[in-house]
């Protein structure tokens, strides 16, 4: 047997590569997973874990590369090809039904349980595996999902995934599974992944919690830019070597000249969340970096940065704060609109005489913006879908910057952006900053965030760290995103 | 003290306006109170109950049917012109025209088109088929339906048994069957569904499809009860039908649909009418204090729910 499961992984993944548009997610990665371990995945944001995920559970299919399940090749075979080989994810956001009930839930998960009384059964055993997996918990079984607290929920989805009905599961893959989880109920499932490992199954386990990873994994892989660069053991690593196998190795930031602006007048601050190491506080002409891994907390501190700033109900004029969105197609351009329209709603008031808009002025700052921008159109009066999405991107800033704010607030603004965009665009940042705005840059990429005066770093919705100047590097930003054990 | 589940608090407001609505009615004509009186008010109520079952189906999917209420003038008129006369021609029509419903969901889920667009651009094809059928009213209804429809069953009026077998039927089938669970599923959380190995595309499609044959019933019953039928005969059905899903506790996303509630809600809004009638309301009125009978309901329920958050 031992021979046998050693020669036929339960996963095996070659060259797999996968892009989108000219963004490449994954770069020829080779994953096998065998019975009977425990992969722990890590890597920062972009590293193209979620990818693999969703190559792995046949959500996505590769543009390259192959994928097998057991012996079996899956190559295009999709979500049900993933589940007859066996594999169940446990995705990082809650991913059941909230309208129906527990045992609804795991009839939609579990296509094999069929039959009259499928309800008492499917109670039974979900039951009997909570039980297992979370000794003493009180999760009350015959309520709909959205009766149940969030721990319950995740907790109950867990459980389901290692459920045994119809194909037994052979790869359960836990996505940040503990992220709603308390102390005590991780310590009970890490130790529910070993029992279920050293019983034959196995486990892909992505945490930003390092200790989980280090004690619960039999092998780690560290993945980067989309590519694995480090597999190995889990004896091979230690927290330090783990987090300095995700940070690059060769690149040293040439820092631009460090300003000292701790005599600056404060443009903006808000007390220290309930967890959080350090209190929030921005002066002017700074530009503040909120780093950590995606999803943290840091879009919901930009929000907290502008509700403090400006009234609900009736907006202040002139505007104290100008907001960049990060996802264009959903809160950032207007999609039906010209350019200099997109550019010049950010503040009509200044536009307007007697409410009607100042045609003459509107085209002015149309044409100045898109010099300064670089705007690469021959008319700002063409369709804002006609620009490339970098182009878009420049419109969304000039948008902010074109408003008299002091203060804007930036959510990972260049995602998807071309390099050269990103030069002009840091070189005006630089600029504006040195004119005396104050920037507020949420970012998930760790060239940016060393562009920053001072960085927070956020991890589980607060912030966990302070660093200033020099100390702004990726190992010092991904030891604070990542929990070690000494944290 | 137990907590009631939301799902008992979501049903007890449509239980409970229909009571103090019947209480209301029963005040002002007590002759009401009787075998007769009961089966005239809630008689027009069984074609209204379907299509709230109809109307629920595409609901639960997190869409909306702005075709049924033409949809059901077409069946209508398919019934009250070929049934009786050729009953094959009219049970090809009609699976027909279900077939075509299940073809729209497709459509819909694979374009990501808004369903309120498509139906109401379908609602003007049944319609316009509607009139090609029946260009004047006319028509009658087969001698089984309209004895069917007309029945006197013993102690308990055929309106009121009717509507506990729809509820029964629609209960088993949505809340209960495997179908069913995949139907609000896709309410819930359609990603996930997919992400089980499910079609969610061949669940749209059986939703739109059932949606339809209760419609067809809806058709059906209409013209056992009137003996007649008219291409313009049911369109206020796509309110209504709307209406008594609200009315009944379910919500339009996240698929959570009541199918007693929704047949409690259709009484409740047939019974609105006759109150109205009885309070001597003029009809042009009518449409306006429903409207006021259904935002009081509803203020109610958000009242509830808010005091349960």
């Amino acid at each position: 047997m031992i021979s046998e499961s050693e020669t036929c992984p339960v996963v095996s993944v070659r060259g797999v590569r996968v892009a989108f548009g000219a963004v490449t997610a994954l770069d020829g990665v080779d994953l096998d997973i065998h019975p009977g371990e425990t992969l722990g995945l890590v890597g920062h944001n972009g590293a193209g874990k979620s990818t693999i995920v969703n190559v792995i559970n046949g959500g996505l299919t590769p543009h390259q590369g192959s994928l097998a399940y057991g012996a079996v090749d899956a190559a295009g075979g999709g979500v049900s090809a993933a589940r007859a080989g066996g594999v169940r994810c446990v995705f990082q956001e809650l991913s059941l039904c909230p309208n129906l009930t527990v045992a609804e839930n795991i009839r939609l998960m579990h296509q094999g349980l069929t039959g009259v009384g499928w309800r008492r059964e499917a109670l039974s055993l979900i039951r009997a595996k909570l039980s297992e997996i979370f000794p003493g918990n009180r999760v009350d079984c015959a309520a709909t999902v959205a009766e149940l607290p969030i721990t319950e929920r995740q907790m109950v989805e867990i459980a389901i995934n290692f459920l045994s009905i119809g194909t037994p599961p052979r790869l359960v893959i836990l996505d940040e599974p503990t992220s709603s989880l308390d102390a005590a109920l991780a310590e009970q499932l890490m130790a529910h992944v070993r029992r279920y490992v050293a019983g034959g199954g196995s486990v892909l386990l992505i945490s930003h919690i390092l200790g989980e990873i280090l004690s619960t994994s039999t092998r780690i892989v560290v993945m980067k830019d989309g590519k694995v660069v480090a597999n190995r053991p889990v004896s091979g690593f230690s927290g330090k070597s783990l987090v300095e196998a995700m940070g690059s190795v060769v690149k040293e930031k040439v820092r631009a000249g460090a300003r000292d602006l701790s005599k600056a007048p404060l443009a903006v601050s808000l007390p220290a969340a309930a967890g959080a190491a350090t209190a929030f506080a921005a002066r002017r002409g700074e530009i503040v970096g909120l780093a950590g891994l995606g999803g943290h907390g840091q879009t919901d501190m930009l929000l907290s940065l502008f509700r403090s700033r400006s009234s609900s109900w009736l907006p202040k004029r002139p505007q104290e704060v100008a907001f960049v969105a990060g996802d264009r197609a959903l809160n950032g351009t207007f999609p039906l609109w010209s350019i200099l329209r997109n550019l010049s709603i950010g503040d009509l008031g200044a536009l307007s005489r007697l409410s009607t808009i100042a045609h003459g002025e509107e085209t002015a700052l149309g044409g100045e913006w898109k010099s300064r921008m670089a705007i690469r159109t021959p008319d700002m009066g063409n369709p804002i879908l006609s620009l490339s999405g970098g182009n878009q991107q420049k419109v969304l800033f000039a948008r902010a910057l074109a408003t008299p704010a002091a203060i804007v607030l930036m959510d990972d603004p260049m995602r998807g952006v071309d390099i050269g965009t990103k030069q002009d665009v840091y070189g005006i940042i630089r600029a504006e900053a040195e004119a005396g705005r104050t920037f507020i840059w949420y970012s998930t990429e760790m060239d940016e965030i060393c562009l920053c005066d001072r960085v927070y770093v956020f991890r589980d919705g607060v912030m966990v760290a302070e660093l200033t100047g020099d100390d702004i590097s990726e190992e010092r930003v991904l030891a604070a995103s990542f929990q070690g054990e000494a944290a | 003290m137990t907590r009631l589940s939301p799902q008992a608090i979501r049903l007890m407001i449509p239980v409970l306006s229909l009571a103090v609505l019947l209480a209301a009615v029963f005040w002002l004509q007590p002759r009401a109170m009787s075998y007769m009186g009961m089966n005239l008010l809630f008689n027009l109520a069984v074609p209204i109950a379907l299509a709230t079952i109809a109307q629920m189906l595409v609901i639960a999917v997190n869409d909306l049917d702005l075709s049924i209420g033409t949809f059901v003038s077409f069946s209508a008129c398919v019934t009250a012109v070929y049934l009786p006369t050729a009953p094959l021609v009219a049970v090809a029509i009609l699976l027909g025209a279900i077939c075509v419903y299940a073809l729209i969901g497709i459509l819909i889920h694979l374009r990501d088109l808004p369903s309120i667009v498509v139906t109401l651009g379908m609602s003007f094809v049944w319609g316009g088929l509607a009139v090609l059928i029946l260009p004047s009213p006319g028509g009658q209804a087969a001698g089984w339906l309209r004895a069917l429809m007309t029945a006197s069953t013993p102690f308990v009026p055929l309106a009121i048994i009717a509507s506990v077998v729809i509820a029964v039927v629609a209960h088993l089938l949505v809340m209960r069957s495997t179908l069913g669970v995949a139907i609000r599923g896709i309410g819930g959380n359609a990603r996930s569904v997919a992400r089980a190995g499910w079609s969610v595309m061949k669940i749209k499609a059986a939703a739109y499809a059932l949606s339809a044959f209760f419609s067809v019933l809806a058709g059906m019953a209409l013209v056992g009860v009137t003996t007649s039928a008219d291409a313009n005969i049911a369109l206020r059905y796509t309110l209504l039908s709307i209406a008594g899903v609200i009315l009944g506790g379910g919500e339009f996303v996240g698929g959570r649909v009541s199918p007693v509630g929704a047949v409690i809600g259709a009484l409740t809004l047939t019974l609105a009418g006759s109150f109205l009638s009885f309070l001597r309301i003029s009809p042009d009125w009518q449409i306006g204090a429903q409207g006021a009978v259904l935002i009081i309901v509803l203020g109610l329920r958000l009242l509830l729910a808010r005091r349960e958050a």
